[in-house]
């Protein structure tokens, strides 16, 4: 695993929000999916987006 | 490794299931069976040494993608759903109409060791009961035993319906509930002698019928179940019960947290388990079921059943013989 590994555009095209089905939109500076309606951050790791409730950061804090 | 196959065929009469799986997603009083958090962490702590448990899901596997060459129709972009180190989407992808194939874990160790083992896989970290996918992404969805964890299966299983595209398949193995029948009776034994009493050590599993009937409430088109029993020789039980962790397979319900083990109680299985179950050459004999489920997402061009009462011919006259009582024919 590099720093450098990016997640794949073709899994940007079919990912949603896992709470809210809703669109993500993608922060590449911070390596996150961003998703407005939950107010979620679903982290990034080594190219493999993390869609857990659980590891998301809030976005309201 | 011992295989008996059966075969069940999934009739409108399967609606009754025994075990109720219909709450929704949120009721964590009735319906939460399992610890999803401690299922993951059994499913990290596995997947630093998967290599050495993973014979199981290889030999699941083969005989769940084998059903695909019976199909004629193209799947061009398949989902791994659960998928360990990666074993389905490795299999999918000598699929010649499989162009590409994305797995995922509730496990981000597993996702990153299935991300390892097959560089350029496109790998995700997603919880079956709440899919990250769009709707009509894929034309192909399965799942090798990772769903037997899942509490909510038909959320599970309508979340899935929905990620697949119109007359997508879905193809998923789950342990059925006579698994570890085995081990299930040596410690109850071992327990009620010890404790006078019981307390939940093996997971919960769907019966057969269960899983006909779930398919068909998920929204699926032509569901098929079918089960295989799969018999595994340990020289003893705590060989087994080592196995079933580096499965990640240990026990994950919720009420087992309030159940101490007495000390003894596993020595003392372990025992009965040698008497009850020996496998003629020393060791013991373990199965695990395991349940296939097959279902398409619905379709216009899929083969329906005739309208009720539609029926242009007698049956009698196709028997060719006559209707004893017609009178009682209809209701």
């Amino acid at each position: 695993m590099s720093d450098t590994a990016k997640v794949d555009p073709k899994l940007l095209e079919i990912l949603v929000c896992p709470l809210t089905k809703g669109p993500l939109s993608y922060d590449a500076q911070r390596q996150e999916l961003i998703s407005q309606q939950a107010r979620l951050a679903y982290p990034i790791r080594d190219g493999i987006p993390i869609m857990l409730v659980d590891e998301a950061r809030s976005l309201d804090d | 490794m011992i295989a008996q196959r059966r075969a069940y065929p999934v009739n409108s009469c399967c609606s009754h299931a025994r075990r109720a799986y219909t709450g929704p997603m949120s009721d964590a009083d009735s319906m939460t069976v399992f610890n999803r958090r401690r299922v993951r962490a059994h499913r990290d702590r596995a997947a630093a040494g998967w290599s050495g448990f993973d014979f199981l899901k290889t030999e699941v596997v083969g005989r769940l993608v084998d059903r695909l060459a019976d199909i004629k129709r193209d799947f061009r972009i398949a989902l791994d759903l659960g998928c360990h180190g990666g074993e389905v989407a490795q299999a999918l992808a000598a699929v010649p109409s499989i162009a590409q194939v994305v797995a995922t874990d509730l496990s981000p160790r597993f996702a990153a060791e299935a991300a390892q083992r097959m560089p350029g896989l496109p790998t995700v970290a997603a919880d079956e009961e709440f899919l990250p996918f769009a709707e009509g992404s894929f034309d192909l969805v399965v799942s090798a035993l990772s769903l037997h964890w899942v509490n909510d299966l038909p959320g599970a299983l309508i979340q899935i319906r929905r990620a697949l595209k119109p007359d997508g398949l879905f193809l998923g193995a789950i342990l059925g509930g006579e698994t570890l029948f085995e081990l299930r009776r040596s410690l109850m034994e071992a327990e009620m002698g010890l404790m006078g009493g019981l307390s939940p050590r093996i997971s919960p599993m769907a019966e057969v019928r269960d899983a006909g009937g779930l398919l068909q409430r998920a929204g699926f088109a032509l569901p098929v179940v079918d089960s295989d029993m799969l018999t595994v020789s340990y020289p003893h039980a705590f060989r087994l019960i080592q196995d079933l962790r580096g499965m990640g397979e240990t026990n994950a319900v919720l009420a087992s947290r309030k159940a101490m083990s007495p000390s003894g109680l596993f020595t003392q299985a372990a025992e009965r388990y040698q008497e009850l179950y020996p496998d003629g050459d020393g060791g013991i004999e373990a199965s695990f079921q395991v349940l296939y489920l097959a279902g398409w997402a619905p379709d216009e061009s899929q083969q329906k059943p005739l309208r009720r009462g539609s029926a242009k011919l007698r049956l009698a006259d196709a028997l060719g013989t006559e209707e004893i009582n017609p009178l009682r024919g209809g209701n």
